[in-house]
């Protein structure tokens, strides 16, 4: 018994991990209703600054700052360039244009740091930890208490302040938004930044573990499956799907694996989003769509 | 062209259009329309499909920039206004095919409403401390007024979504109203209605009109009602204004009947 509850804490632990990735898709799409395909990008191109001013010589909180006050140039431009020609359009379009902004950040952060993979040691030590009889890993439990903070601070954000209903104002209708008084562009950039920063988190915490590369950008296909669990527009739906993927994957592995000769870990996840799909399609948080016919 | 002079002189004018020409691409939409609209009066704008009407509206609070022309508000002239600007200076509207935030309820969109009416600081509000709580029930109770003036309030919970098209614009106007605003631009608040509905929709505009001394612009095509709420009537035509005036007069100006009606040529 005991090895089950290692098996499913290891697995939720690791489950948070995909959390962190959710929650910066779900920022975008509170405030704009668009999938931020872009989002893998971001989380490359602030791991790769970080690392690379580290590699320089820079501070760590410096360059935790430096790379910040990168993300906010980065959502002020993408703002500037990208979403405010292209305001009152179609959902679609905005997809498509993080479609091609994903590309020009991968391309820039490469083009600034260089292609080479990078490891990134951030001081705590990924053995594990011995917690009431169970092995734990240190590193979860930090990243575990990383993502807390995170859902803390956003969840007062959005639920307590005027910005939160201006967010969700702004995702729905654009031009009503706006005839109220919303200004698209400061809520867009605020939104960008926060993701930005979002992004960096999730790309030290990913980073440290994987090394800071290119299949960075990769990890959010994980995000998928935690957002169709959970729900695109839920910040609480973020962190229940991605445990429910983390732990479920993990014990798939442990438990059904062996009766298909393994390996099941990278595709469960699908399979159990596909699920989700037919019978909650809006996830277990999500807003439901709600149409008169 | 057989102009009916305008009620200008009566009252202190609030909004005064000079010149507005805009056009999209090659379309003209709009050419040359000036009028005035007086403070606490009730204005409609009429006309066939097509004529500009919307597009008149979308100048006003800057959703649209004119090539040419000005417009002033509350004694500020100015050529181009964005909406939130346009919001700030006290104009509040509904859209021709309602822009509610569908997914929240009554309550949450008659709040978005009072969106500038809050000075708190989103620091003081995420932690509720300073003057956030105390605001914040302020704006809940502003919003409970309007929504009980418009008598929405067995909806106020419900998903804005799940209700029927009358009670959607019902809320669209309780949203612009609660934002106090000096200046209302209804975009066809009627279309669509029963008979009972529009007696409904129609006794709002004018008690709002006299109770918070409201400005209104609205654009409507029953000429009954427009006639029965109106002080002041600008007809539009392919673009053009072709009356302006009291709307007994209007009614009998021969270009608005020719417009409305086709005349043998």
């Amino acid at each position: 018994m005991d090895f089950f509850f290692e098996v499913l804490i290891g697995g939720l632990l690791s489950g948070v991990m995909y959390s962190l990735v959710a929650i910066g898709f779900v920022l975008i799409y509170k405030a704009s209703g668009v999938f931020n395909f872009a989002q893998g990008a971001l989380v490359l191109f602030a791991a790769l600054t970080f690392v690379s001013l580290v590699e320089r010589g820079v501070a760590f909180w410096l360059a935790f700052g430096i790379t910040m006050a990168a993300m906010l140039l980065l959502a002020l431009g993408v703002e500037r360039l990208v979403l405010r020609p292209l305001a009152n359009r179609s959902h679609i379009t905005l997809f498509m244009a993080t479609l091609g902004l994903a590309y020009i950040i991968e391309g820039a952060a490469q083009a600034l740091w260089g292609a080479q993979v990078h490891g990134l040691e951030l001081g705590i030590e990924d053995v594990p930890l011995e917690v009431g009889g169970l092995f734990v890993s240190q590193f979860d439990l930090f990243a575990a208490g990383t993502a807390a903070t995170l859902v803390l601070v956003l969840s007062l954000l959005f639920n307590k302040t005027r910005i939160g209903l201006s967010l969700r104002a702004v995702a729905d209708d654009t031009l009503a938004a706006q005839a109220v008084g919303i200004r698209l562009p400061r809520v867009w950039t605020a939104v960008w930044a926060v993701a930005g920063l979002v992004a960096l988190i999730t790309g030290l915490l990913w980073g440290a573990r994987l090394g800071v590369q290119f299949s960075l950008s990769l990890v959010v296909l994980k995000a998928l499956p935690v957002l169709i669990i959970g729900g695109f527009s839920s910040v609480g739906g973020a962190i229940a799907g991605g445990l429910i993927v983390g732990a479920s994957e993990k014990l798939a592995e442990i438990y059904v694996g062996p009766l298909v000769d393994g390996g099941i870990e990278n595709w469960f996840p699908y399979i159990l989003a596909t699920l989700f799909l037919l019978v909650r399609p809006a996830g277990l948080f999500g807003e439901r769509a709600i149409e008169r016919v | 062209m057989t102009e009916v002079v305008a009620p200008t002189t009566r009252a202190e004018t609030l909004l005064q259009l000079d010149g507005i020409s805009l056009s999209f691409g090659g379309v003209k939409a709009i050419t040359d329309i000036s009028f005035a609209v007086a403070r606490g009066e009730i204005c409609a704008l009429i006309g066939p499909n097509g004529a500009g009407k919307s597009s008149l509206l979308n100048v006003i609070n800057g959703v649209y920039r004119p090539q040419v022309g000005s417009v002033t508000f509350d004694g500020e002239v100015r050529r181009h206004m964005r909406p939130h600007h346009a919001a700030q200076r006290g104009i509040a509207r509904t859209f021709q095919n309602i822009a509610l935030f569908k997914g929240m309820t009554v309550l949450d969109n008659v709040l978005t409403g009072r969106n500038l009416k809050r000075r708190s600081t989103w620091v003081e509000q995420a932690l509720r401390i300073g003057r956030a709580e105390r605001e914040d029930d302020e704006q809940r109770s502003r919003a409970e007024d309007v929504i009980e003036f418009l008598h929405i309030q067995p909806w106020r919970e419900t998903v804005v979504g799940k209700l029927p098209y009358g009670l959607q614009k019902r809320v669209e106007l309780a949203r612009a109203l609660a934002a106090e605003p000096t200046l209302l631009l209804l975009d066809e608040p009627m279309a669509g209605m029963n008979a009972a509905e529009k007696r409904d929709m129609s006794r709002f505009i004018v008690d709002i009109n006299r109770e918070y001394g409201t400005t209104v612009v609205l654009i409507e095509h029953d000429i009954g009602v427009v006639m029965g709420i109106s002080d002041h009537v600008v007809v539009l035509d392919y673009g053009r204004k072709i009356a302006d005036g009291p709307p007994e007069e209007v009614r009998r100006n021969a270009e608005v009947i020719a417009a409305y009606l086709g005349t043998r040529h």
